[in-house]
């Protein structure tokens, strides 16, 4: 496999070359930060268009087809609406809170995608408690939707905006056991560690059968974490206008869409990090043949190919199930799935001890 | 690619998190600049469906599912104790695996006595 690492470290040489070593780093992290900018913006743009394409599929429409070869360039044009419109200043909102939302909201979400694995030596932040330090950044994510709606004065967003907080704390203990399962398997919290780690063969495959019921607990909870149907609740349109984001206008409103379309990647970035093998292509132990032609596609294309298709899941939950009620919701989590995680991760402790895995 | 680079986890991570700051603070700067403006009395009421609003909105508001943040409150800490545990997990033997057993037996029952007394159902 390509190590993208060698192209750093290169750059980094080229640039220590000439440049006090102080300049360096502000020049590379000036770099990343441009980086990250650009591939937040892009992979938004692109999943805007994606959920629009698929929906219409599932509907048997053909979603935009106007602007651009298959309305490709509609996301543009979209986008740059959004840009003019009126930013509408509304009297008695907290002004302060209203403006601070979306900044925490966006914010958790970048520093989120920082600390995915794009391939190998594709990493930014690379803490050695990676996948808990994401978790702790994404529960940030939720104060930002509580703020916007408590912001707004508007008892829809004041609805919407409890609904999101009881159902995103919920859902995150579900999400974090199903995490620490793969955790107790690999030993490790260290994102590069974990990748590392699958090499042999994925998570899912090796770890059997509680690795898989706790993907799919993993998949449940994050559609839930991420505010998509079934679990659209806080957005629930006939009963709350646009939940806790109707208030907001122009770019403002732009900023929650945005992050919506973000930790959709990023939720599906996670999944395919823990259980899918990240970066890390398709091995099956004993076909070394086969092996070496997986080496061949570089690890990004797996990344975002698995990202991808893991989302692609998570928008067919949208326009497949019907929407649930609050009460159902609430109990779904607490009565089934959060039990059901806590006795997968006595399975997986069982069956780490005794060595029941590949 | 920090290990190449060699800038400190913690100097990324803010490098990211002013990105985000950055990119919020850019764009508005821009809707600012390019968006048009204008101003009546009606457009700055909240939007209730069209109805005039009543009464104060930034109110106490009464959370059926209170106590469902406060069982998260127990079991999140629960699941950050986990961690610890789950990266050491293999090499503590049986003898770690019975104390973990202990405490999630205990959490367990926590939950089962809410459930029993109702606090899981919708009021």
């Amino acid at each position: 496999m390509f190590n993208f690492g060698i192209w750093t470290s290169e750059f980094n040489n080229f640039l220590m070359g000439f440049l006090p070593d102080w300049l360096t780093v502000v020049v590379e992290c000036v770099i990343i930060a441009l980086l990250v900018l650009l591939t937040y913006t892009v992979l938004a743009l692109f999943y805007i268009l994606y959920e629009r394409k698929l929906c219409a599929w599932f509907q048997c429409r053909l979603g935009p087809m106007r602007v651009g070869k298959w309305g490709v360039l509609q996301v543009f044009a979209d986008m740059f609406k959004i840009l003019i419109k009126e930013l509408i200043s509304l009297k008695d909102t907290d002004r302060f809170l209203f403006k601070l939302a979306p900044y925490i909201v966006i914010t958790s979400s970048v520093v989120m995608l920082a600390c995915l694995p794009w391939g190998n030596g594709l990493q930014i932040i690379d803490y050695n408690i990676g996948i808990f330090f994401i978790l702790a950044v994404s529960s940030v994510g939720v104060l930002g939707i509580l703020l916007a709606g408590w912001a707004s004065n508007n008892k829809y967003t004041l609805i919407g905006a409890m609904r999101s907080g009881a159902q995103m704390i919920s859902y995150e203990v579900s999400l974090g056991l199903a995490l620490i399962t793969i955790v107790v398997f690999a030993g490790t919290m260290n994102i590069n560690e974990l990748v590392w780690e699958q090499e042999s063969a994925w998570f899912i495959f090796r770890g059997h059968i509680p690795a898989i019921i706790a993907f799919l607990i993993y998949i449940v909870a994050a559609t839930a974490e991420t505010n998509r149907g079934p679990f659209d609740l806080p957005e629930a349109e006939h009963e709350l206008t646009a939940g806790y984001h109707t208030e907001y206008s122009g770019i403002h409103f732009g900023f929650f869409y945005l992050a919506e379309y973000l930790n959709l990647f990023i939720v599906s970035g996670i999944a395919t990090l823990m259980f899918l093998g990240g970066w890390m292509p398709l091995h099956i132990p004993g076909w070394d043949g086969f092996n070496n032609v997986m080496n061949w596609i570089p690890s990004i294309v797996w990344f975002i190919g698995k990202s991808f298709f893991i989302s692609y899941v998570i928008i067919w939950f949208k326009w497949t199930f019907p929407r649930v009620r609050i009460d159902q919701m609430l109990s779904f989590e607490w009565k089934y799935l959060m039990p059901l995680s806590l006795a997968n991760l006595v399975l997986m402790a069982v069956c780490v001890a005794l060595g029941w895995h590949f | 690619m920090n290990h190449l680079l060699e800038i400190s986890n913690n100097a990324l991570a803010v490098t990211a998190a002013l990105t985000g700051i950055g990119l919020v603070f850019a764009a508005l700067l821009i809707a600012k600049l390019i968006s048009p403006k204008s101003y009546s009395v009606k457009k700055s009421e909240p939007y209730e469906c069209g109805i005039p609003t009543r009464g104060e909105s930034m109110i106490q508001f009464k959370a059926g599912y209170y106590i469902f943040a406060i069982l998260f409150l127990l079991f999140d800490v629960e699941v950050v104790f986990l961690y610890p545990w789950a990266v050491v997990m293999n090499g503590l033997g049986p003898k770690g695996l019975l104390c973990i057993g202990i405490f999630m037996f205990i959490l367990i029952m926590g939950l089962a006595y809410a459930w029993r007394k109702g606090a899981l159902k919708w009021k």
